[in-house]
C-alpha cells in the first residue's frame, strides 16, 4: 500500500510501453490498450478514495525516496522523491483518473497517427497525477512541465487549422508561468534549504522558525515574502486563467481536438486553484489574508468579464472558453474569503467544472464533428434530429448554471457564502455573474438545441453507445456530487482545518 | 632517473602525466605521415578510425589520472591537476563524436582533403588540451593559437566551397584580432608583474593593484575577457559564429561548437580565477573588503552573460537554417554558461561542469542528426526536418530529447544543468541575471519548439522515404541519448562523480580564498 501513489502516477507510462511495441496498422488493439490503461489509474484512485482517512488531515499513502543531493562545502542540499495526498489533493487526483479515462474514448474518433495520440495522453496523465500527488516543489516541477509538453504536441497535431499556433501560444503562456514558479523555487530552496510542502509551510508559519524571528541571520522579511507570493499568483494566474492571461486559452479551445480541451479545461486549469491553495495560501497565510481583498476583486472581475464576453460570443467554443474563465473566477471568490465554507466552495468548484467543462465540450465537439460548425447562427434544433445527446446538453448546462441537485450549485453556493461571510459587497457584486452565466447559457444551448433546424441538419445521427459512456459517467458523477456533497466535502475537512486557521479567516 | 642524465633537469620530469597530450601527438604525426604515404586513391577513413583510436586511448589515460594529486612539471607550465582532467575528457569526448560524425556522414565530394581533415582536428584536440592543463599564460595561450589555427584550416578544409572560404576567412581576421586584443590584456599583466606563471601573477598582483595601478588591471582583465570570449562565442566577440558555423563542415561546426567553447571557458576559468585570487578592493569610506572578482567584476561578466543569452535567444529566432540557428543558440548558452562564473559560489566548477557535459551531449548529437538530415536533404535548412517522425521516428525522437535537454526541459540533463545554475544566481541574489536567464529560455523554446514542429506536425515534401542511420552515428546518439536522460533523471550520480573525484583542489581553495573575501 506504501508505494500506491508511485504506482498510479507512473502506471500509464506502462501503457505507453506497451503502445510503443504494436504495429501501426493494428489500430483497434491500440485503442483498446489505450483506454485500458486509463481505466488503471482511475480504479486505483478510487482504491486511494476508498481507503482515504477522512479524519486526518496529514498527508496519507506517504512514500519517500532520496533522490538528489547536491553538496555544498560540508552540507548537502536534498531534494527527494516523495509521494502523499491529502483532502486537498485527493478530489483532484480522482478528477483527473475520471476526465482521462473520458477522454480517452475521443480516440474512437481519431484515424491519423493513433498511437501518439495515447501515447501523449498517457505522458499527460503521468504529469498530471505527478502535479497532485508530490510532496516536494521540484517534482511539482518536473510533472508540471509533463504536462505542458505532452499538450504541445497534443493540440499541434490533431486539431482544427491554426492549431500549430495555438500550441505554440499555449506552450509560450505556460512556459512563462512555469519559469515564474522555477524562480520562486529556487529561491525557497536556496533559502530554507528544503522543497517540501510541509516543511516549508513549518518554516513560513511556526513562530519558533528561525526564519520568523526578527533581527536574526535568517530572518526572511515580509517584503521577501510579499515578493514570493506575488510570483506564485502570476505564475498560478496564468494557468488558472486568471483575466489578462487567458488569451492562451482562447486560441487553444479554438483550435484543437476535443481530449486536449477536455484535459487542459479539466484538469490542467485546475492547477492554478490546487497551487494558490497548496503554496500561497499554505505558505503566506498572512499576505493571503492581507491580500483577500484583491483576489476577490481579482476573482470577479474573472466573473464579470469572462460572463459579458461569452454572452457576446456566437461561437459555442469560445463562449465556453469565456464561460471557464468566468467559472474559475468563482474559485478565486472561494479562496479569497478565506474561510472553511470558501476553501471548500473553491475546491468543489474546481472538481465541478472540471467535470461539467469536460463534458460541455465534448458534447460541442460531437455537435462540430456531425454538423461541421458550431456557430450558434448556424445550428438550431438539434433536439429534434439528436435528442439524447441535445437532452445531455441541456442537463449539464443546467449544472454549469448551477441548479440544485447538481454539483455547481453546491460550489456557488459555498464559494459565496464564504465570501458573503467576509467580503459581502464584493460577493454582492460578483453574484451578479450568476444571473450573467444563465443568460448566456441558455442564449447559446438554447439556440443550437431549440428552434427552427437546417434541412442538412435533420437526419443527424444520435450519441453512439461508446460516446453515451462519458455523457453518463461526468453527468452522473455530477448529480451524485449535487445531492450528496458530503462524498467530497467529508475527506477535505480536517485538510482544510490544517490550512484555514493559519489564514486567521 | 636522475640529475645526472644526459637530459639534464628534463629527465628529471615524470613526463607519464602528460600522456594524453603526447597519445594525441604521436597519433597526430603518425597519421601525418600515413596521409603521405598512402596512395592517392585510397580511402582516408582507416585514418580517421585510427584517429578516434588515438582519441579512446588518450581518454582512457586521461580518466586514470581522475582523483590524483596535482602535479606540475615544466615549471608550471603543464600542471595535471583536476581542473585539467575534467576538462580534458571533456574535450576527448567533444573530439570523439566528431570522429564518429566524420566517419559516417563525410563526403569525399564534399571534403576532398581527408587526411587533413582528421589529423588538423587531433591537433587542434592537442590545442585544446594545453588551453585546460597549463598555469602559464605562454602555454595557455600557444595552446590557444594551435587550437585556433587548426581550427581556421578545419573551417576552410571545403576548399572549392564558396561558403566555406568565406567562413574561413571571417573567423581568421576575427580570431587574429581577438588573438591579438588578448595577448595585448596579457602584456600588461607581464608589464606588471614581470612574470607569466599565474601563481607568481597571483601572488605579485594583489600589492600591484593596492599600490595605485588598480585601472591597469581593470584594462588587462577586459582586454583578455574581450578577446577570449571570442572562444566562447560570447558577446562581444559572438558575431562570427552563424557565418561560420554556416560555412563550416557539420562535424567541424559540431567541434568549434563543444570542444572550442568549452576550452574558452577552460581557459577564462584558470586565468581569471587564479590571476584575480588575491586581488582585493578596499572600500575607502567603510574599509570593507571585497574580492575583486566576485564583487567587482562578477558584475561586468553577468552583464556579458545577459547579453550573450539576450542576443542569441532572439536572433535565433529568424533563422531558417539549422546551423545558424545551432550558432545563436551556442551564444545563448555560452551566456548560460558563463553565469556561475558571474554569481562566484564554492558550487562553481560542478555547475560548469555539469552543464558542459549536458551541452556536450545534447549538442553533440543534434549535429550528428543534422549531418544525416542535411546530407539526405542537400541542405541545411530547419524545413529540411519536416516530416522526420515519419521517415525515421527513432532520430526524431532522440532529436527531441537532445533540443529538450537545451531548452531546459525536465528530465534531461540541460533542464538539471540550467536548475543547478541557477541556484546559485539566486543564492547571491542575483535576481536580475536569474530572471533573464528564465526569460530567455522561454523564448529558446520559440525555435526549439520549431523544430520539432517540423518533425512531427509537417510532413515532407520530398517523400516518406527511410533516412539510413551510419553505424558509427547511431553509436553517437546512442551514447549521447543515454548520457541526457541519465544526468537528467540522475543528476546526483553525476554530481556526486565530479564531487568525489575532481576535488579541484588548488583551482578550489583558489575560488574558496576569493570567495571568503
Amino acid at each position: 500500500m506504501t508505494s500506491v501513489l508511485a504506482v498510479l502516477t507512473f502506471v500509464p507510462l506502462l501503457g505507453v510501453l506497451f503502445l510503443l511495441l504494436m504495429p501501426k496498422s493494428q489500430q483497434n488493439m491500440i485503442r483498446t490498450i489505450g483506454i485500458l490503461t486509463t481505466i488503471i489509474p482511475l480504479g486505483l484512485a478510487l482504491m486511494l478514495y476508498a481507503g482515504f482517512d477522512s479524519a486526518s488531515g496529514d498527508m496519507q499513502f506517504v512514500q519517500q525516496l532520496k533522490w538528489i543531493t547536491i553538496p555544498v562545502g560540508q552540507m548537502a542540499m536534498a531534494i527527494n522523491f516523495e509521494f502523499g495526498i491529502d483532502g486537498l489533493s485527493m478530489p483532484l487526483v480522482v478528477l483527473t483518473s475520471v476526465v482521462v479515462a473520458m477522454a480517452s474514448l475521443v480516440g474512437m474518433k481519431i484515424k491519423d497517427r493513433l498511437k501518439e495520440f495515447y501515447a501523449l495522453l498517457l505522458v499527460m496523465e503521468m504529469g498530471m497525477l505527478g502535479v497532485f500527488t508530490s510532496l516536494n516543489l521540484f517534482q511539482f516541477f518536473v510533472f508540471f512541465e509533463f504536462t505542458i509538453i505532452p499538450m504541445f504536441f497534443f493540440m499541434g497535431i490533431w486539431g482544427y487549422v491554426n492549431r500549430e499556433k495555438a500550441a505554440l501560444k499555449f506552450l509560450i503562456y505556460n512556459g512563462v508561468g512555469s519559469a515564474i514558479l522555477l524562480i520562486v523555487f529556487a529561491v525557497i530552496f536556496v533559502n530554507i534549504w528544503t522543497l517540501n510542502f510541509k516543511e516549508i509551510t513549518m518554516a513560513f508559519t511556526d513562530p519558533n522558525s528561525p526564519f520568523n524571528i526578527p533581527n536574526t541571520m535568517g530572518y526572511l522579511s515580509e517584503n521577501f515574502r510579499l515578493g514570493l507570493f506575488i510570483a506564485l499568483l502570476l505564475a498560478f494566474a496564468i494557468k488558472i486563467p486568471i483575466a489578462p492571461f487567458h488569451t492562451w486559452m482562447l486560441a487553444a479551445y479554438k483550435e484543437s481536438n476535443a481530449a486536449a480541451i477536455m484535459i487542459s479545461s479539466g484538469v490542467l486549469i485546475k492547477i492554478g486553484g490546487y497551487g494558490l491553495i497548496r503554496m500561497n495560501a499554505a505558505f503566506f497565510p498572512e499576505w493571503m489574508d492581507k491580500l483577500g481583498t484583491a483576489i476577490a476583486i481579482l476573482g470577479v472581475i474573472n466573473i464579470l468579464y469572462g460572463a459579458v464576453l461569452a454572452l457576446a460570443q456566437n461561437e459555442l467554443k469560445l463562449m465556453l472558453a469565456y464561460s471557464s474563465v468566468s467559472h474559475m473566477g468563482i474559485v478565486l471568490l472561494g479562496l479569497a474569503a478565506m474561510n472553511a465554507e470558501g476553501f471548500q466552495g473553491a475546491i468543489f468548484q474546481m472538481v465541478s467544472h472540471g467535470l461539467i467543462a469536460a463534458l460541455l465540450f465534448y458534447i460541442i465537439e460531437l455537435i462540430n464533428e456531425r454538423t461541421g460548425t458550431t456557430d450558434i447562427r448556424e445550428l438550431g434544433g438539434l433536439a429534434k434530429s439528436m435528442p439524447v445527446l441535445s437532452g445531455v446538453l441541456l442537463t449539464v448546462t443546467m449544472a454549469a448554471i448551477g441548479l440544485p441537485g447538481t454539483s455547481g450549485f453546491v460550489s456557488e453556493f459555498m464559494s459565496y457564502l464564504g465570501l458573503f461571510n467576509a467580503h459581502p459587497i464584493i460577493a454582492a457584486v460578483g453574484a451578479l455573474g450568476i444571473i450573467l452565466t444563465a443568460v448566456y447559457l441558455l442564449r447559446s444551448i438554447l439556440g443550437a438545441t431549440f428552434g427552427p433546424i437546417r434541412e442538412t441538419h435533420e437526419s443527424l445521427i444520435d450519441a453512439r453507445s461508446y460516446e453515451l459512456v462519458p455523457m453518463v459517467v461526468i453527468l452522473g458523477l455530477v448529480i451524485i456530487i449535487g445531492v450528496y456533497p458530503a462524498l467530497l466535502s467529508g475527506p477535505m475537512q480536517e485538510t482544510l482545518i490544517n490550512i484555514v486557521p493559519r489564514i486567521g479567516g | 632517473m636522475n640529475g645526472d642524465s644526459k637530459w639534464g633537469v628534463l629527465g628529471q620530469y615524470d613526463w607519464s602525466i602528460m600522456a594524453p597530450e603526447l597519445t594525441i601527438l604521436v597519433f597526430a604525426t603518425l597519421l601525418s605521415i600515413i596521409d603521405l604515404l598512402l596512395p592517392k586513391k585510397t580511402d582516408r577513413r582507416i585514418i580517421g578510425v585510427l584517429g578516434l583510436i588515438g582519441v579512446i586511448i588518450s581518454l582512457i589515460f586521461t580518466l586514470s589520472n581522475t582523483g590524483t594529486q596535482p602535479a606540475s612539471i615544466l615549471a608550471d607550465m603543464y600542471r595535471l591537476d583536476s581542473f585539467a582532467v575534467a576538462f580534458k575528457a571533456i574535450f576527448l569526448t567533444g573530439v570523439a563524436f566528431a570522429f564518429l560524425m566524420s566517419l559516417g556522414t563525410l563526403d569525399k565530394k564534399d571534403v576532398h582533403y581527408q587526411g587533413e581533415f582528421y589529423y588538423l582536428l587531433l591537433t587542434a584536440l592537442l590545442g585544446a588540451m594545453f588551453m585546460a592543463s597549463s598555469a602559464d599564460l605562454i602555454t595557455l595561450f600557444i595552446g590557444l593559437e594551435l587550437l585556433s589555427l587548426s581550427s581556421f584550416i578545419l573551417v576552410g578544409i571545403r576548399k572549392k566551397h564558396i561558403q566555406s572560404n568565406e567562413s574561413a576567412f571571417k573567423y581568421v581576421v576575427i580570431g587574429s584580432i581577438s588573438a591579438a586584443v588578448t595577448l595585448y590584456g596579457m602584456s600588461f599583466i607581464y608589464g606588471l608583474t614581470g612574470t607569466t606563471n599565474l601563481y607568481l601573477i597571483a601572488e605579485r598582483l594583489g600589492n600591484v593593484y593596492q599600490g595605485g595601478f588598480s585601472y591597469i588591471v581593470y584594462l588587462a582583465f577586459f582586454l583578455m575577457f574581450v578577446g577570449l570570449s571570442f572562444k566562447i562565442s560570447a558577446v562581444p566577440n559572438q558575431t562570427w559564429a552563424p557565418d561560420v558555423y554556416q560555412g563550416a563542415p557539420t562535424p567541424v561546426t559540431a567541434f568549434l561548437s563543444v570542444v572550442s567553447k568549452a576550452a574558452g571557458f577552460a581557459i577564462i576559468l584558470r586565468i581569471f580565477i587564479i590571476m584575480l585570487s588575491n586581488v582585493i578592493d578596499i572600500d575607502p569610506t567603510t574599509g570593507e573588503m571585497k574580492s575583486l572578482l566576485v564583487d567587482n567584476l562578477g558584475l561586468y561578466i553577468g552583464i556579458v552573460a545577459a547579453a550573450s543569452m539576450i542576443i542569441g535567444n532572439t536572433m535565433a529566432l529568424r533563422q531558417v537554417n539549422m546551423k545558424r540557428m545551432m550558432a545563436y543558440s551556442g551564444i545563448a548558452q555560452a551566456g548560460y554558461l558563463l553565469v556561475p562564473f558571474a554569481t562566484f559560489t564554492v558550487l562553481l566548477f560542478e555547475q560548469t561542469l555539469f552543464y558542459l557535459i549536458a551541452y556536450l551531449f545534447a549538442n553533440m548529437g543534434i549535429f550528428a542528426i543534422m549531418a544525416l538530415v542535411s546530407k539526405d536533404q542537400g541542405h541545411d535548412e530547419i524545413r529540411g526536418f519536416a516530416g522526420l517522425f515519419q521517415r525515421a521516428p527513432l532520430l526524431a525522437i532522440s532529436m527531441t530529447i537532445f533540443l529538450l535537454s537545451l531548452a531546459g526541459i525536465p528530465v534531461t540533463a540541460g533542464f538539471f544543468g540550467k536548475f543547478y545554475i541557477f541556484l546559485s544566481s539566486v543564492a547571491r541574489q542575483n535576481y536580475w541575471l536569474a530572471g533573464i536567464m528564465m526569460a530567455t529560455s522561454v523564448v529558446s523554446y520559440v525555435y526549439y519548439f520549431g523544430v520539432m514542429k517540423q518533425m512531427f506536425m509537417r510532413t515532407n515534401p520530398n517523400g516518406v522515404n527511410k533516412i539510413k542511420v551510419p553505424p558509427c552515428i547511431g553509436i553517437a546518439l546512442v551514447v549521447a541519448v543515454v548520457v541526457t536522460l541519465f544526468a537528467g533523471i540522475f543528476p546526483s550520480q553525476v554530481i556526486d562523480y565530479l564531487h568525489n573525484n575532481f576535488l579541484f583542489e588548488n583551482m578550489m581553495q583558489v575560488a574558496e580564498q576569493v570567495v571568503m573575501k
